[in-house]
């Protein structure tokens, strides 16, 4: 079959349609979110017609993921390592019903924070649900396991998590495909009961999924994806998961590494396969993205007298970020070598506002009017407006988590402090900000909540907001009082009748909505674009 | 046969579409390839860079190990300096000199040209202006490419191929003024190339 060069966000998408995907839910979040933009630009998708969504959040889309399942067809939902915490109840109880339809859940996780609030390792929350995780070294295996991975989630009846990172995502090579599979057909979960989870039901699928363990660690023994690799030179055993092992093996041009190395890409790990390695290495250097997960575990509480566990708890690799050849050559040993330093005249050169964009006029108004109350009075969140925190601005106070700005304006006005102001973006307010707004609502909190309407969801590249159109009617829907929902248009000959109506909302002993409207200008140039084009 | 390139530059400046034509001509070639690319919070003006790796043989790391790049390709001046320790030591920097200035503390011109300019191994070009004396202002990523080309071991036909394969969707004049470009950069990197023998 053709070849294609993909990411391996691609790779997993064209994997999907190929392996009969029929739907595909996600939220967008970097590294994960070109998964669901390769579906939706795909031929293929629309001819089969396969459904996909940019849900509301990551929740809604897991949900939605189920509901497909349960109709007996494959689906996926992708997400960023954070959007599994708001998708983390469902998570959670998607493992005690089970699955009828192939499940799959791609998590990407960012170590080293590239575009992200912490480097959570995602893999953690795979252990902690019990259920299989893939973790693929390369972008062609990465394609394959999401055949695999569909296949054994309708196999043990389980959902199917597969864990990738920054560089597996946006690294792109070329990639075989195989040929496609039909998709299934409708069909009904033969037990239903089992999504039941009412105690007496819950029990029972709970302890399905604890004998099912047995199984899940013979899989990750016999299928494949963790190979033993045997070696001449025993005074060390390497143990190097997903993509770490190409880190190593790149000390290795000639494809073999003098150490024993157990390659590890599925989870659980399995045990004897480790007890394999520790038969005949007694130090064990561990290699993995993220946290020291399998470090941890080889560890155990105590240690054991006559065994060296290296790693990043050790510090023979660093506690933190993400791995590269260099740190994995210096836990090796092996010497390093550097070009010419980075010389000084070099500035840094941070993230910033487009030339032309509305945020920038709107922290214009909000530090107008702010002024008298001196800093610190306005909490952020988390999109492209976050960069009002930067000079020349220096707006915003926090930005901790989707929704946060809304809720902690509200606990922060019942603590006292006043004025108090939440700025959120407009995919970030229909992502998680609206049921906080309704707090403030019911509370009849003094409080201001900005909402930075650019039309999209700008930060990760400008998918489509489930907020357009919407704002207004979803925030009279929740009840805030009409005198108190306003509209601006941010533009610089409006600043002064914008800081007065901002001023007038602040001074308001209430909740007040004020909506900051004007259309990312990346976006607007976008569809100016393609409309050329047509 | 192995060629490691840093491409480098400010989110915006549309690096990846130099990567995208080399993957192609790579691909064509039937080598292998690994091209790790910035995506997210950097693309919003700030620095970015694309690791891309060309072989005959199996390429195992998506980043490219320091010190063993072969080739720094940056559309900005003060980017190409940045990311000098990933550079071999014999490797070379190919580099625009337009800059791109959207930070406050950019360093001065006086200062910095001739920094980049006392490289050991280094093409320096004004992209910008070439491009537009080829008939498109917006080519500059193409006279770029023809300016690293005698360094990536793939040839110019090669190339040539892909950029016409590319921009084919766009028509015979579009792709004609990609050429063109290419091709203003080619020759300044051979001469170039020829004045340090
Ligand atoms: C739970 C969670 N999901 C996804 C993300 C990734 N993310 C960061 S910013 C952003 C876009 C925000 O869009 P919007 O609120 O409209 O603001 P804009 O960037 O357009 O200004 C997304 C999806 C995240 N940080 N956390």
């Amino acid at each position: 079959m053709s070849n294609y060069l993909l990411l391996g966000d691609e790779a997993i998408a064209q994997g999907a349609l190929d392996a009969g995907l029929s739907g595909i839910y996600a939220y967008p979040g970097t590294p994960s979110t070109e998964i669901m933009e390769y579906v939706q630009r795909a031929k293929e998708a629309s001819g089969r017609a396969v459904k996909s969504m940019w849900s509301a959040n990551e929740k809604t889309a897991m949900e939605s993921a189920l509901g497909m399942s349960y109709a007996g067809k494959r689906a996926m939902v992708c997400m960023k390592h954070v959007g599994l915490n708001v998708a983390a109840d469902a998570f959670m109880n998607i493992a005690i019903t089970g699955v009828n339809g192939g499940l799959l859940i791609v998590v990407a996780d960012d170590p080293s924070m590239h575009s992200s609030q912490n480097e959570q390792d995602s893999r953690y929350y795979g252990q902690f649900a019990m259920i299989p995780v893939l973790e693929p070294s390369h972008q062609q295996e990465a394609y394959d396991m999401v055949f695999y991975g569909f296949e054994v989630s309708e196999r043990l009846g389980l959902p199917v998590m597969m864990r990738i990172t920054t560089r597996m995502a946006h690294s792109r090579t070329v990639i075989h495909r195989k040929p496609e599979l039909a998709q299934n057909e409708l069909k009904l979960p033969p037990n239903a009961r089992n999504y039941v989870l009412l105690p007496a039901n819950a029990r029972v699928r709970y302890r399905h999924l604890l004998d099912q363990q047995k199984e899940l660690n013979r899989c990750a023994a016999q299928d494949g994806y963790n190979r033993f690799l045997p070696g001449t030179d025993t005074s060390l055993g390497i143990i190097a998961c997903g993509l770490a092992y190409n880190y190593l093996m790149e000390h290795f041009p000639s494809g073999s590494c003098p150490w024993p190395v157990l390659r590890i890409c599925q989870y659980p790990v399995p045990v004897p396969m480790v007890e394999q390695l520790t038969s005949v290495c007694s130090r064990i250097l561990v290699l993995e993205e993220g946290y020291p997960l399998l470090e941890q575990q080889l560890r155990g509480l105590l240690p054991h007298p006559s065994r060296e566990i290296l790693g990043r708890l050790s510090g023979a690799v660093p506690r933190d970020g993400e791995l590269n050849p260099r740190i994995v050559g210096h836990a090796l040993g092996l010497p390093s070598q550097t070009g010419q330093a980075v010389p000084p005249i070099v500035a840094n050169r941070p993230p910033a506002f487009c030339n032309g964009c509305g945020h920038s006029d709107m922290f214009k108004v909000i530090n107008e009017v702010m002024e008298p109350y001196g800093p610190n009075h306005v909490f952020g969140d988390i999109g492209c407006y976050t960069l009002g925190f930067l000079p020349p601005y220096n707006t915003l106070s926090s930005c901790v988590d989707m929704g946060s700005a809304v809720t902690m304006a509200k606990g922060a006005a019942d603590a006292g402090m006043s004025p108090s102001l939440g700025v959120i973006g407009d995919s970030t307010f229909t992502h998680s900000g609206m049921t906080g707004l309704l707090d403030l609502i019911i509370d009849h909190t003094p409080a201001t909540i900005i909402i930075a309407d650019n039309a999209t969801t700008g930060m990760t590249g400008g998918q489509e907001s489930s907020a357009f159109g919407r704002l207004e009617s979803i925030c009279l829907g929740l009840g805030i009082h009409p005198d108190h929902l306003i509209v601006l248009l941010p533009l610089r000959k409006h600043h002064e009748e914008n800081v007065a109506a901002l001023k007038a909302e602040v001074e308001y002993a209430g909740p007040s909505v004020v909506i900051f409207r004007r259309e990312c200008v990346q976006t607007a140039a976008r569809r100016a674009r393609s409309k050329n084009q047509e | 046969m192995k060629t490691d390139i840093i491409l480098a530059g400010v989110g915006g400046q549309g690096i990846l579409s130099i990567a995208t034509v080399i993957g192609l001509a790579a691909m064509k070639k039937g080598l292998n390839i690994k091209q790790a690319e910035v995506h997210g919070m950097s693309q919003r003006g700030g620095a970015v860079q694309s690791n891309l790796r060309i072989s005959s043989k199996p390429i195992s790391s998506d980043l490219i190990p320091e010190g063993q790049a072969d080739v720094i390709l940056s559309v900005e001046p003060m980017e190409a300096l940045r990311y000098l320790p990933f550079l071999r030591p014999e490797g070379w920097v190919v580099t625009n000199i337009r800059p791109f200035r959207n930070i406050p503390d950019y360093p001065d011109m006086e200062a910095l040209i001739p920094q980049v300019e006392a490289l050991p191994r280094v093409v320096t070009l004004d992209a910008d202006q070439m491009a537009s004396d080829s008939g498109n202002a917006r080519s500059s990523n193409m006279v770029m490419l023809g300016a690293a080309t005698p360094f990536l071991n793939l040839s110019p036909q090669e190339m040539e191929e892909a950029i016409t394969e590319i921009f084919q969707r766009k028509g015979p004049g579009v792709v004609q003024t990609n050429l063109c470009a290419y091709r203003s950069g080619l020759e300044i990197a051979r001469k170039r190339q020829e004045a340090s023998r």
